[in-house]
């Protein structure tokens, strides 16, 4: 199977020049890859790290150390050095991201929201419009919530929109932080299919699940980000 | 065409008021349909900066060339007052802050669209007003109000209404100085969700000014904070805002509640 992600020896830490200055060593040489076809899981307690790895992937963070290889479309880029207009790029084309806190944009309907990733990538509205109306209804968004902004929708109800926003386009690179937490027991399971849908489909996803039947029923592998500790804190 | 090459390019721009700094050693590329939010407190060299660019100020020194339409580039502070004219007139626009100050008020909202299609050599009457018509639905301005004078406008009327009157003639990149300041919030809402949808469908390059870091967030995919006149950190947006670096963008992040 090919490996379109690599992580190699990567870093991150946070100055807060607001309080001293002081320096925050999150993780410390993260290395792993990821295979296509495969889902691995993120392990490791509450503030171990497991976010900020998934938004250095992203691009939403920078990166102190080390490298991100991702084979974009079959040209191998360095996420952690790349150009911003390199990472959109990526972002558009190779690596899907279902953040998780849905971020609203005011008056744009959630069934557009769902979309936007696939209009993004030239595809006709009137269809991109219609798979996001499968999406949805699949999983179990009321049709009346459909042509209204997410803004005040519940936190279920945001976090199905993003998922569906996530999982509209194919591709090959899905990173999934915590998408079925605020999620009932019969929407988890329509996302445990989801994402068994995209492994059969070749695409490689990264996620991060507290709740352990769905890391039990999707996870290929643990990655242990505890293994990333910094070595100050560590010791 | 040639969309791996900028649209506009900058380096080291600098512009001084005798002694004082306006903005200093400024660089950076500007591709076609980017928006490019320009973000730091009053004083800061935002205006100034953004005045240079669109040759309405001279830098003191520096370079910025632009990619005409015939794909090559034109080093902007050599052309002549005439070139630079035509420019602003066709393939640029600049929204001002005050819409008093890009807008005639003392003429019709209709006659203030059709102006700039006329500078363009329109002269068919017919088609000029129903452009018009058609570009004052587009910022959700009703048709029975073509023929009123912008001085009967809210605030948030006059601000869409300057913005058709830069948009009708297809720029390819439009400057924007504070485009929502000193609209009510709900107002503001409204402006930049249809700042955004035109933006992205008319795949419009831009250079917005702003201090107001959730008009950066919604607008832009890149953004350069400024500082005492110089960029102290630039990158993607959303990385700037979620991972500010400097101490200046950490202080700036930090003042606002939620973007
Ligand atoms: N933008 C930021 N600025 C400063 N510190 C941050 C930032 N983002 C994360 N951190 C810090 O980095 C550490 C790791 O946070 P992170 O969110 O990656 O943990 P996590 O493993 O995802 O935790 P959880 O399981 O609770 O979601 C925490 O101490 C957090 O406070
Ligand atoms: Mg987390």
């Amino acid at each position: 199977m090919p490996t379109p992600l690599v992580v190699s020896e990567v870093a991150k830490s946070f100055t807060m020049h607001l309080r001293d200055g002081v320096r925050l060593a999150v993780v410390e040489d993260v290395s792993f890859a990821l295979k296509s076809g495969e889902c691995a899981v993120l392990g490791g307690p509450s503030g171990a790290g497991k976010s900020s790895i998934l938004k250095m992937l992203y691009g939403n963070y920078a990166t102190d150390a080390g490298q991100i290889i991702v084979d974009h479309g079959g040209r191998l880029l360095d996420l952690a050095t790349a150009s911003p207009r390199e990472v959109l790029a990526v972002r558009r084309d190779t690596i899907g991201y279902v953040s998780q806190f849905l971020r609203t944009v005011p008056r744009v309907a959630a069934v557009d929201v769902v979309a936007e990733p696939l209009v993004a990538r030239g595809a006709e509205k009137a269809a991109a419009r219609e798979r996001a109306a499968a999406l949805l209804s699949r999983l179990n968004l009321p049709e009346r919530l459909w042509g209204l902004p997410p803004a005040t929708f519940s936190g279920g109800e945001q976090q199905r929109v993003n998922i569906a926003r996530g999982f509209i386009t194919a591709h090959p690179i899905l990173l999934l932080d915590e998408p079925t937490a605020s999620l009932d027991a019969r929407n988890r399971e329509v996302v445990i299919a989801m994402i068994a849908e995209k492994k059969a489909q070749g695409v490689a996803l990264l996620g991060i699940f507290h709740d352990a039947d769905v890391r039990e029923a999707v996870a290929d592998r643990i990655v242990d980000v505890t293994a990333f500790a910094p070595r100050a804190r560590a010791a | 065409m040639s969309e791996d090459l900028p649209l506009l390019r900058v380096f080291s721009l600098s512009k001084s008021y005798g002694s004082r700094i306006g903005c200093a050693d400024v660089t950076f590329d500007l591709w076609p349909g980017e928006v490019l939010a320009v973000v730091g407190e009053s004083g800061s060299g935002k205006t100034t900066l953004l005045n240079c660019l669109s040759t309405r100020l001279m830098p003191t020194s520096g370079a910025a060339s632009y990619r005409m339409r015939d794909g090559a580039f034109r080093e902007l502070y050599r052309m002549s007052e005439a070139e630079r004219r035509f420019l602003m007139r066709t393939d640029w626009g600049f929204v001002h802050q005050n819409p008093a100050d890009g807008l005639r008020m003392a003429v019709s909202a209709g006659a203030n669209v059709g102006e700039r299609l006329m500078a363009i050599g329109d002269r068919h009457y017919g088609r000029i007003r129903a452009t018009a018509i058609d570009w004052l639905g587009r910022v959700e301005i009703g048709e029975d109000r073509i023929d009123d004078e912008p001085r009967a406008f809210s605030g948030g009327m006059r601000q869409r209404l300057q913005i058709a009157r830069n948009l009708v003639t297809g720029p390819r990149l439009v400057f924007m100085d504070e485009p929502t300041g000193g609209l009510d919030v709900s107002v503001q809402a409204r402006l930049l969700d249809l700042l955004r949808g035109l933006v992205a469908d008319l795949g419009l390059a831009a250079i917005v000014v702003t201090h107001d870091l959730a008009v950066a967030r919604l607008l832009s995919q890149r953004m350069m904070v400024m500082k005492d006149g110089r960029v102290i950190e630039t990158g993607l947006t959303d990385r700037v805002l979620d991972d500010p670096r400097e101490p200046y963008t950490q202080l700036l992040v930090s003042s606002i509640l939620q973007v």
